[in-house]
């Protein structure tokens, strides 16, 4: 397991478990680390999963196969998610979905020859009010005409939206500074004594009425 | 007109720029909340709360103080608050949390004192990947300000706040569902009793779960008195409330307005509002809140926005969002792709929502895409009762949560009002809008 995650994610890894009363909570946070690291879910990253939350590899995938976003094959670089629900429909998002796909020459649910672009037929992504919505790696990028989705394409592929689209997988780029402040005992001791005046006040108060 | 003259509480930094920092948050008054409530004792505080009569402003309506006062007496205890934002249309945790995830955070803390909890977790839906990072940036920030971790602000009380990321599911919406997630899950729904996670919640220990809009109005609730709040609105639904317009309407956006004193007309007509239908075309039918709702009519437009004025006329103000169709909208289309969701979201632990919902889907997309008979209508009524047994509203349930009876909504619905377009379509041998 401790040779699967790259130094950096390693201690991420680390952190992410102790941040929860019981390992398994942090099933879900680590597996977004696997993509990070992958840009999806591959069989050693579940299994340094597993072994990182206590449980089972089979137990991972259980969990990681109930989810959108994890991807237990490989998608393209940029993952280009265009709604097609209610509110997108009736402001073209079916069309907007079409296009995208002849554009990046692959269906929904496929991956372009190069690899670099897979499509997917989102639910609503709550961005109604700036509908069609398209997100790529999760970013809302708010093109609204083919042309406009034509502009980013290029742009992804010239790398020119990197600083704000980060590859698939990278899900965070802002990380938790820091574990757990309040120890355990501390808070423990501070629920009681927050009991005990809790306790007396109710009893003063039911001496006066 | 609608009655615009009440202050603007969870969107009073709506146009700040940088709201979402620290700085900026502190500069407009932010954490003030927060010290007022740790100078008081924790039942002092749960007792503004209930003294606003906030209902909670996920969905269910369920008031806020009456949740709180549910929670079991524990040693151990957790306050989760739910940001899986996915019902169709709605959009307004989405502005929360990039806008001003301080006040959120803020709100968080100050309930936790509230209720005594030992550990915060924010569970924030995984698509929001902006959201999620201004809400790291904002617990960072928080505990190098000594908002959180040991010792808040010099007090007694401690605690700790974990930003934790979905990875996209609808029903981790569904506390329970949500609560399993949060263990490491998968989003199965849990069968009740036990209803309140207050009771029985994460790692079976008592625990409270809120939306971000409810978290969000705490901190002014606390600086100007339950009360004050309590003051606007009318009945049981008080304060202001954000409301999601989308669809054919020509302005669409997230507005906090107060309750009841507005009416649907209002929303989706006024000049500061909606605006009006875009294009100049014709209101056809309005959802009222959220996908899961009944449709409405323009017959039912001066139905004030409050949540026994809505559920009066059996449907429901769910999670505050509007979906406006118009003259151009085909209901059909419209019904069927609401029905794929639901079929894509059940998350198959039911018979009757696994199958009930990719049937009704199936016999939908023939009718709109060709090769439906007017006998489906029937047909998909009957599957609605195999779900929602007498199709009555608030719906009969034969499943493990509600996402089941919210299928029949729209399809029923569009049948009873619109049943001479399913015609056009039969006759058409498809879709006649395209």
């Amino acid at each position: 397991m401790s040779g699967f995650f790259r130094a950096d994610l390693r201690q991420r890894a680390e952190e992410l478990v102790t941040l929860y009363p019981r390992p398994r909570s942090a099933t879900i946070p680590l597996l977004h680390l696997v993509q990070e690291q992958e840009g999806y879910l591959s069989e050693a990253g579940i299994e340094a999963v597993a072994a990182l939350t206590e449980t089972t590899p089979a137990e991972v995938r259980g969990t990681a196969s109930f989810y959108d976003m994890f991807h237990l094959e490989p998608v393209g670089r940029y993952h280009v998610g265009v709604c097609t629900n209610v509110a997108c429909l009736l402001a073209g998002g079916a069309e907007m979905l079409e296009h995208v796909e002849s554009t990046l020459g692959c269906a929904a649910g496929g991956r372009s020859a190069d690899g670099l672009f897979s499509v997917e037929e989102s639910e609503c992504l709550a961005d109604c009010n700036l509908a069609p919505c398209v997100q790529v790696n999760y970013r809302y990028v708010r093109t609204r005409t083919p042309e406009e989705f034509d502009v980013l394409v290029e742009d992804l592929r010239s790398g020119r939206r990197e600083h704000d689209i980060p590859p698939h997988g990278t899900h965070s780029r802002v990380k938790r500074q820091g574990g757990l402040r309040a120890p355990k005992d501390e808070v423990a001791a501070e629920r009681a004594r927050a009991r005990d005046a809790r306790a007396q006040r109710d009893a003063a108060r039911e001496e006066t009425t | 007109m609608a009655v615009l003259d009440a202050p603007r509480i969870v969107t009073q930094r709506r146009g700040v720029p940088d709201a979402h920092t620290l700085k900026v948050y502190l500069e407009t008054g932010g954490y003030e909340a927060l010290r007022r409530a740790l100078s008081m004792n924790p039942e002092e505080v749960a007792a503004e709360v209930d003294a606003a009569s906030l209902l909670g402003r996920g969905g269910a309506g369920f008031p806020a103080g009456r949740k709180w006062a549910m929670l079991r007496r524990s040693p151990v205890s957790y306050l989760v608050i739910n940001s899986d934002e996915s019902e169709p249309a709605t959009f307004k945790d989405h502005y929360l949390i990039e806008h001003d995830p301080h006040q959120v955070v803020e709100g968080i803390i100050i309930s936790a004192y509230a209720l005594q909890v030992t550990q915060a977790f924010l569970f924030v839906r995984g698509e929001f990947a902006l959201g999620i990072e201004r809400l790291t940036q904002a617990v960072n920030e928080a505990y190098a300000h000594g908002a959180l971790g040991s010792k808040i602000f010099g007090s007694d009380f401690s605690l700790d706040l974990v930003v934790h990321p979905g990875a996209g599911a609808y029903i981790c919406g569904e506390e329970t569902a949500l609560i399993e997630a949060l263990e490491g899950k998968r989003g199965f729904p849990r069968i009740k009793p036990p209803f309140f996670p207050a009771v029985t919640g994460l790692y079976g220990e008592p625990t409270v779960v809120n939306n971000v809009e409810t978290m969000s109005n705490i901190p002014w609730i606390l600086l100007n008195g339950g009360a004050s709040f309590a003051a606007l609105g009318a009945g049981r639904s008080t304060g202001t409330r954000l409301f999601a317009l989308s669809g054919r309407v020509k302005n669409p956006g997230v507005y906090e307005v107060e309750m009841v004193k507005n009416t649907f007309r209002d929303l989706i007509f006024d000049p500061a509002l909606g605006g009006g239908i875009a294009d100049g075309g014709q209101l056809k039918a309005f959802i009222p809140g959220g996908v899961s709702a009944p449709w409405f009519t323009p017959d039912q437009l001066d139905t004030p926005l409050g949540q026994d004025e809505v559920g009066s006329l059996g449907s429901m103000l769910g999670s505050g969002s509007v979906v406006v169709m118009d003259d151009t909208t085909c209901v059909v289309r419209a019904a069927w792709r609401i029905t794929k969701f639901f079929s894509r979201e059940s998350c198959g632990q039911c018979t009757p929502c696994r199958e009930g919902s990719g049937w009704i889907e199936r016999v939908m997309y023939r009718l709109e895409h060709g090769g439906g008979r007017m006998e489906d209508l029937e047909l998909v009524l009957d599957l609605c009762d195999n779900i929602a047994p007498g199709l009555s509203w608030p719906p009969a349930q034969t499943t493990i949560c509600v996402l089941g009876p919210s299928i029949p909504s729209s399809v029923k619905s569009a049948i009873s009002t619109f049943r001479d377009e399913f015609a056009a379509h039969v006759a058409h041998g498809g879709c006649p809008y395209v």
